[in-house]
C-alpha cells in the first residue's frame, strides 16, 4: 500500500536561501505525525509544500501514490488548519466550516447535515451563529479544525495548532486532538516546536533543523537512541561526552576511558562522535560504591538544585561537567556540595550521535 | 476618597486640553464652512426679483419647485451617468493597482505611492490644460493614432474627455483607500480559501472582495461626489457643449443671476452626499 504521503528529494529554494534541503519522507496512512524542529527549520515550508500553498523547488511529492507536486491548493485532497487559524471574519461559525463544501458544490442538504456533524464533532453546537471575533481562542481551534475536517480531506495539515493557546488549554487540546484523530481516522501530520507536545500526540516524530530532517522515529525511539546530537539535545536534555568511535560497539571517551555503547550502525568506526547520557539515566552514588559491570566516572558534586520530584546534581569530573537527576525520596540522603562521588550507568543508557 | 477627586480633576483638565487643542479646527470649520453653509441655504429660501437681483425676503419654496423642472432632471441624470462611470473606471483601474502596491516590497510600494500623488503638487489648472494639449486634435495622441494606422482621434470636446480627465483627476482618491484595506487583509485568508478548494476567482469574489469592501466603497464615495459636481474639466475638456451640475450651478449664479436656485441645487446637492457618506459610516466602513 502507498504511504498517504511521500517526500522524495524535496527541497525549497527561496531566492538563494534553502529553506528545505533533500528531504525524503514516508508518512503512513491513519498515522499522527510530527514534523518538530526550531522556528526557522523548514518545518512550517515542508507542511507548505504538503498542503500547494509553496510549490517545491526539486523532488517528488505524492498523496496516496498521485503525483500533487505542482498542483495549486484547491485541486489536493488535503486541508489546512492554520496557525492562528485564519477564520474568514465576514463569515459566521457555520458559514466558515461550509466554505469548501460549497466550493466544491456539494448539493446544500448534503452540506447543512455535515456543517452540523462537524461542529458537533468539535462540540460547537449552539455557537453556528457566531463570527470568529465573538469566540476564546480555543473555540477558533475548534471551527478552524471542523472547518477542515468536513471536507473528509485524506490528510490534515496542522501548522502549530495549539501555539496561540495558553498552557492549560493546550494540554487540554492536546488530549482532544489526540482524541478527534483517533475518531476519524485521518493522517494528521503537524508542525510544532514543543518537543512536548511532539511526544505526547504523536505516532511518530521527524525532526528537522537548518532544512534537513535529521530523524524519523517513534517518540520512544527519537528519546531513547537519537543518531544525531541535535536530536538528542533538542527532544529532552542530555549529557554529551565526547569521543571517537573505536568498533560498532566502543566509544574511547576524550579523557582515555573505553566505554561498551549499544551497537552503532549510523556512524562509521573511527569518527569522531558523542555520547548522549540522559540526566536521569545517570545514577550517582558515594564513592567507590556503583555496582560492577557498570561504566562509571568519579567526581565532585559542584551544585545540587531541588526541583520538588527530583535533585539535579553537576558533578564536576575533572575534564567535563555531568548532569545527574534523580529521583527525590526523603529517606534517601542527598550528596552534599564538594561531596566526591561516583557518576555510573548502565552500556544501555546511552546513545551515540553524531556530533 | 481624595483619590478619586484628584482623579476627576485631572480627567476635568484633560478633557479641557483636548478642547483647546481642537478650537483652531473648529472655529476655522464653523467660520468657513458651516457659516457658507447656512447663508446658501437662507438663499435658496430667498426670492429673485424682476432685476435678477435676490430678494432676502418673501421665504418661499419656489427654487426648490425648480428642481423637479425636466431641464434640471436632465442635468442631473447627466451628472449622475458621468460619475458613475468615473467610480467604476477609477475602480477598476486602481484594484489592482492598489493590489500589486500592497504586494512589494516596503521600499518599492512607497515609491509607487509617491508616485500616485505626485500630480496633486501640480495646480489642477494646469493638469486639466496639460489634457487639452494631449487630447487636442493633431496633438500627441491623435498623432500617434495616426501615425499606427488608426487614423486621427478627436476625443477633445467629448464626453470621453471629460471622462479621461475626472478618472485622472480623481484616481488617487480611489487608489489610496483600496490600498489600505488591501494592506490590511490577512493574507493567509486567501491561502485558507484556496486550501478549502476555492479557485482564485471564487475566494477573490467571497473572500477578497467582501474583505476590501471597506475601501471600495470610500474610495467610490471619493471619487463620486467630485464627480458629481465637477466644474473645470467639464469646461476644459468638454468644451461646455452638454451642461453638467456643477457648470449648471455656475450659471444660475452668474449668468442667469438666480441665485436662490443655484443655492437650493447646491444645497441639495451637498445633502445628498452628506446623506450617503454618513450612511456609508454609520454601516461599519471604518476605512478613511
Amino acid at each position: 500500500m502507498s504511504a498517504a504521503v511521500s517526500l522524495r528529494g524535496i527541497s525549497k529554494l527561496f531566492d538563494d536561501v534553502t529553506a528545505v534541503d533533500n528531504v525524503d519522507l514516508d508518512i503512513a496512512d491513519g498515522e499522527f505525525f510530527a514534523l518538530l524542529g526550531p522556528s526557522g527549520c523548514g518545518k512550517t515550508t515542508t507542511l507548505r509544500m504538503i498542503a500547494g500553498l509553496e510549490l517545491p523547488s526539486a523532488g517528488s511529492l505524492q498523496i496516496f501514490g498521485e503525483e500533487v507536486g505542482s498542483l495549486p491548493p484547491n485541486k489536493r485532497p488535503v486541508n489546512t488548519v492554520f496557525q492562528n487559524y485564519a477564520l474568514f471574519p465576514h463569515m459566521s461559525v457555520a458559514d466558515n466550516v461550509a466554505f469548501g463544501l460549497r466550493m466544491r458544490k456539494v448539493p446544500k442538504s448534503e452540506i447543512s447535515t455535515r456543517v452540523q456533524e462537524a461542529i458537533s464533532l468539535v462540540r460547537m453546537t449552539g455557537m453556528e451563529g457566531r463570527r470568529p471575533n465573538q469566540l476564546s481562542g480555543g473555540q477558533q481551534q475548534r471551527v478552524a479544525l471542523a472547518r477542515a475536517l468536513v471536507n473528509r480531506p485524506k490528510v490534515l495539515l496542522l501548522d502549530e495548532p495549539l501555539a496561540a493557546l495558553d498552557l492549560k488549554l493546550r494540554q487540554e487540546m492536546q488530549f482532544e486532538l489526540k482524541q478527534l484523530q483517533r475518531e476519524v481516522g485521518i493522517t494528521f501530520v503537524f508542525v510544532t516546536h514543543d518537543q512536548e507536545e511532539a511526544l505526547a500526540l504523536s505516532d511518530r516524530i521527524g525532526v528537522m533543523n537548518d532544512g534537513r530532517l535529521l530523524q524519523v522515529g517513534t517518540p520512544e525511539e527519537m528519546y531513547d537512541a537519537p543518531v544525531d546530537r541535535f536530536v538528542a539535545d533538542f527532544i529532552g536534555r542530555s549529557n554529551f561526552l565526547k569521543g571517537v568511535l573505536e568498533s560498532s560497539d566502543v566509544v574511547c571517551l576524550s579523557n582515555g576511558q573505553r566505554i561498551n555503547v549499544p551497537v552503532v550502525e549510523t556512524v562509521a568506526v573511527g569518527d569522531d562522535v558523542q555520547v548522549s547520557l540522559r540526566p536521569e539515566r545517570v545514577m550517582i552514588c558515594q564513592l567507590d560504591a556503583a555496582p560492577s559491570g557498570v561504566t562509571k566516572l568519579s567526581g565532585v558534586v559542584d551544585t545540587e538544585t531541588f526541583l520538588g520530584n527530583s535533585v539535579v546534581y553537576r558533578v564536576a569530573l575533572d575534564w567535563m561537567t555531568i548532569e545527574v537527576e534523580t529521583d527525590h525520596r526523603p529517606d534517601v540522603a542527598r550528596h552534599a556540595v564538594g561531596e566526591q562521588v561516583d557518576v555510573w550507568w548502565r552500556d544501555d543508557a546511552v546513545a551515540v550521535v553524531k556530533p | 476618597m481624595s483619590v478619586g477627586i484628584a482623579e476627576a480633576k485631572r480627567e476635568r483638565s484633560e478633557r479641557r486640553r483636548g478642547f483647546l487643542l481642537a478650537l483652531p479646527s473648529f472655529a476655522y470649520m464653523v467660520l468657513f464652512f458651516a457659516v457658507p453653509l447656512v447663508i446658501v441655504l437662507v438663499y435658496s429660501f430667498a426670492t429673485r426679483t424682476s432685476t435678477g437681483s435676490t430678494a432676502l425676503s418673501d421665504w418661499n419654496l419656489d427654487a426648490y419647485r425648480k428642481l423637479g423642472e425636466p431641464i434640471v432632471r436632465n442635468v442631473v441624470v447627466r451628472s449622475v451617468i458621468l460619475a458613475l462611470v468615473t467610480t467604476v473606471i477609477c475602480l477598476v483601474v486602481a484594484y489592482p493597482f492598489a493590489w500589486f502596491c500592497a504586494h512589494q516590497r516596503p521600499t518599492i510600494r512607497n515609491l509607487l505611492l509617491i508616485a500616485v500623488m505626485i500630480p496633486f503638487w501640480t495646480n489642477f489648472l494646469v493638469r486639466n490644460y496639460a489634457w487639452r494639449i494631449l487630447l487636442s486634435n493633431g496633438g500627441p495622441i491623435s498623432s500617434f493614432t495616426e501615425a499606427i494606422g488608426l487614423g486621427e482621434t478627436n476625443i477633445l470636446f467629448t464626453k470621453t474627455a471629460v471622462v479621461i480627465g475626472l478618472v485622472y483627476a480623481y484616481l488617487p482618491f480611489m487608489i489610496l483607500p483600496l490600498y489600505a484595506s488591501i494592506d490590511r487583509l490577512d493574507r493567509r485568508l486567501i491561502e485558507a480559501g484556496r486550501d478549502l478548494y476555492g479557485s482564485g476567482s471564487q475566494t477573490f469574489r467571497r473572500i477578497v472582495l467582501p474583505l476590501t469592501m471597506p475601501g471600495v466603497i470610500a474610495g467610490s464615495i471619493l471619487v463620486f461626489v467630485p464627480s458629481m459636481g465637477a466644474y473645470v474639466t467639464p469646461e476644459l475638456l468638454g468644451g461646455g457643449k452638454e451642461t453638467l451640475l456643477g457648470s449648471y450651478i455656475v450659471t444660475q449664479f452668474l449668468t442667469a443671476r438666480n441665485w436662490p436656485v443655484g443655492a437650493s441645487l447646491s444645497f441639495v446637492l451637498m445633502a445628498v452626499m452628506l446623506v450617503s457618506t454618513i450612511v456609508y459610516f454609520r454601516s461599519g466602513g471604518k476605512n478613511l
